[in-house]
């Protein structure tokens, strides 16, 4: 019999018997849109990670509070962060003589205010920095300008929002010149007018946070203004210090040079600070979506339970669907069927009814991965991207499992005497 | 021509063996047309299925066309059936999903021939069918069921047609039509036709009736003077319409 004659003639059987077919089925599709899911977040959160460290900007050097107790300054604490850094440790390494691979320092502090401008209002993230940020960070102005030398110098009271901070406070409107409010401390019991000067282009998520959702204000206004977050000693704490490097191979040096700095200038025999590259940052965000891996594991698991009770369900109905059909195969034997022919024809119709629901399952499963990608599920912010080889891949487990548990009951039609199938009632 | 020497069939019934054929030795010439009588249990069915290619002997030689098929094995016997032998049953075995036309491309499927669809709808038509095309067993009477059976093996243009009790399922005025069907089979395509039957009249048709009795041949005589059609000038292969439903 013709493989097109044999499809057609399975194709028949299974739809004489739709439900039956379509349960069958159901462990197969729940178990191959399993594997593509989970496949996709796999490799989505993969690229989601390349992504967000490429999007930091690139040949970084960071430098932060460290852990040290047996400094000699006694460093204080704000919100879980040591402060251990100043800014006059940003202006020292921005030292183009000492540090010429050095090409742009930017010094942060950040913390959480609410905004408001009109109706409207929202919460974000403060950043108060220096001229060198967009440089150093790779995520420029995209209307208007950023805060410059002056602005630092006066300590002015300007600002320059986030892309989306700017479009939930001013929808389609043009921010710039307009002022909004930033409201801090216990009850937003503080609050300062900035101007706004410009707004930031859209850039997404890095591996810092949402960068769209951000505000920028001149380091020293916020030093000066806000005043919880002075120093005990009257110096100007940082949270984080960026170091942008001329070339990779200028990592080692610069992160040896800096330390030896920073730890004259702390005066300690420990250091008070970490210095993390790119690549540190990369490992350190890998460690944190790790998290995810018993969720990994446990849909993998789900997905194998799952393929192998669909096969076994396939097994069973197969073996079923021969008892019920001995004698439909003892006629076929009787006008000319050899047992290569009957052991194709069940072997067909497991392939057909496994693969119907690997085609399904992958339709399912791209389905789920793109309503998944980019959204915030059990906290846990998801992006999935269906790979070719996982299509692939799927669809040649549901064509192995419909093989390796349809051969058996395949194997038991083909080898019916005819005459005693032809007698079967 | 088919030739059987010293044909033993013995069946195992658990350890107890069963023997169903005890030394057969037989001669069927090209084009004609037989019948094998005998009580029930004398091993009737068993000798047809030998004949037919859907049972081995357990000793003996079967020589089809100068082929000695007891040599075989299962997957050539297959191919034999498929090419030379055309089966009709009592219960007619048709398989119950599939319209008529269908049954009759069947055959053809496993010999990869093209045209089927032309071929068996041809078939159908020779048996008076063409109306019946697309109706599945249930919807067909048991004539009409029996003729979609003999389709099935016309198809193939077999130089044997085999039939066990072919109309045991049917009432006497189908059975002469299916009868007169073989005879017509018989004399206008020389098709051998050998026919298992317990009923005088029935055996009549042919021309020749072998008896079986305890898996041995008790007797084997000519009939110089086959049952005719009533009607002169005889029906068409596809009966005189007056298929009665069983
Ligand atoms: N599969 C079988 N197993 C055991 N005994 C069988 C089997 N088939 C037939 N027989 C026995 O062989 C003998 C001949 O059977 P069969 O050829 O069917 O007779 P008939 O068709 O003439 O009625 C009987 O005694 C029957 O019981
Ligand atoms: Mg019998």
């Amino acid at each position: 019999m013709s493989i097109i004659d044999t499809i057609r003639s399975a194709f028949a059987a299974l739809s004489a018997n739709k439900l039956r077919s379509s349960l069958t089925m159901l462990g197969i599709i729940i178990g191959v849109s399993a594997v593509i899911t989970l496949m996709a977040v796999g490799q989505g959160s993969q690229k989601g990670v390349t992504e967000s460290i490429r999007g930091l900007g690139s040949n970084l050097l960071f430098i932060r509070p460290g852990q040290s107790q047996a400094s000699n300054v006694q460093a204080a604490v704000y919100g879980g962060q040591a402060l251990t850094l100043v800014d006059e440790d940003a202006y020292a390494v921005n030292d183009p003589e000492k540090f010429p691979y050095v090409e742009g320092v930017a010094p942060q502090i950040d913390f959480e205010g609410a905004l408001i401008a009109g109706a409207e209002n929202t919460r974000t993230t403060i950043i108060g920095t220096t001229p060198d940020y967009p440089y150093v960070r790779d995520f420029y102005v995209a209307n208007g300008q950023f805060i410059s030398d002056n602005d630092v110098t006066r300590k002015g009271l300007v600002a320059v929002l986030g892309h989306r901070v700017a479009e939930t406070l001013f929808g389609d409107k043009n921010p710039l010149g307009k002022s909004v409010r930033l409201a801090v401390g216990p009850g937003g019991m503080i609050t300062f007018n900035f101007r706004i000067i410009g707004v930031m282009e859209p850039k997404g998520a890095t591996a810092t946070g949402d960068e769209d959702d951000l505000m920028f204000i001149p380091l020293p206004t916020m030093q000066a203004r806000i005043p919880f977050l002075r120093h005990p000693q009257g110096l100007s704490n940082v949270f984080q210090i960026t170091v942008k490097v001329r070339d990779r191979d200028d990592f080692d040096q610069a992160e040896k040079e800096i330390a030896a700095l920073l730890r004259e200038r702390h005066n300690v025999d420990e250091d008070d600070f970490v210095i993390l590259s790119q690549s540190d940052v990369a490992t350190l965000k890998a460690a944190e979506t790790e998290i995810s891996q018993t969720l990994w594991a446990a849909m993998a698991a789900i997905a194998g339970i799952s393929l192998v009770v669909g096969g076994i369900g396939i097994m069973n109905i197969m073996l079923v669907s021969v008892t019920e059909r001995i004698r439909e195969i003892g006629i076929r034997k009787a006008v000319g069927a050899t047992r290569a022919d009957i052991l194709t024809q069940f072997l067909i119709e497991a392939l057909m009814v496994t693969m119907a629901g690997g085609l399904i399952g992958v339709v399912l499963g791209v389905a789920l991965s793109t309503f998944a990608d980019g959204r915030t599920i059990l906290e846990q912010s998801v992006r999935a991207e269906v790979s070719a080889l996982a299509v692939i891949l799927a669809f040649s487990v549901s064509a192995a499992i419909g093989l390796f548990f349809g051969i058996y009951p395949a194997f038991n039609a083909s080898r019916l005497n005819p005459i005693e199938a032809l007698r079967h009632e | 021509m088919v030739k059987l020497t010293d044909i033993i069939k013995v069946y195992l019934a658990g350890d107890v063996p069963v023997p169903a054929l005890r030394g057969i030795n037989l001669q069927i010439e090209e084009g004609e047309f037989l019948a094998i009588m005998g009580h029930s249990g004398s091993g009737k069915s068993t000798l047809l299925n030998i004949l037919g290619c859907l049972d081995k002997p357990s000793g003996g030689t079967y020589d089809l066309d100068g082929l000695t098929v007891s040599d075989l094995d299962e997957e050539q016997l297959a191919v034999i059936r498929n090419q030379k032998i055309g089966f009709v049953f009592q219960s007619f075995n048709l398989l119950r999903r599939l319209p008529a036309v269908e049954q009759v491309e069947l055959p053809l499927l496993y010999r990869k021939v093209p045209n089927r669809r032309r071929l068996a709808v041809q078939a159908l038509t020779e048996l008076g069918l063409a109306d019946r095309l697309a109706h599945r067993p249930p919807q067909l009477s048991g004539g009409e069921q029996q003729r979609v059976a003999i389709a099935r093996c016309l198809v193939t243009s077999p130089s044997l047609i085999l039939a066990d009790e072919p109309t045991g399922a049917l009432d006497t005025a189908t059975g002469h039509d299916i009868m007169r069907i073989f005879q017509r089979l018989n004399e206008e395509r020389a098709i051998t036709v050998v026919l298992v039957t317990h009923e005088r009249e029935i055996a009549d048709y042919a021309h020749r009736v072998v008896r079986l009795q305890d898996g041995r041949i008790v007797g084997d005589e000519r009939n110089s003077s086959p049952n005719r059609p009533p009607v002169a000038g005889g029906p068409s292969l596809g009966g005189d319409g007056e298929d009665s439903r069983a």
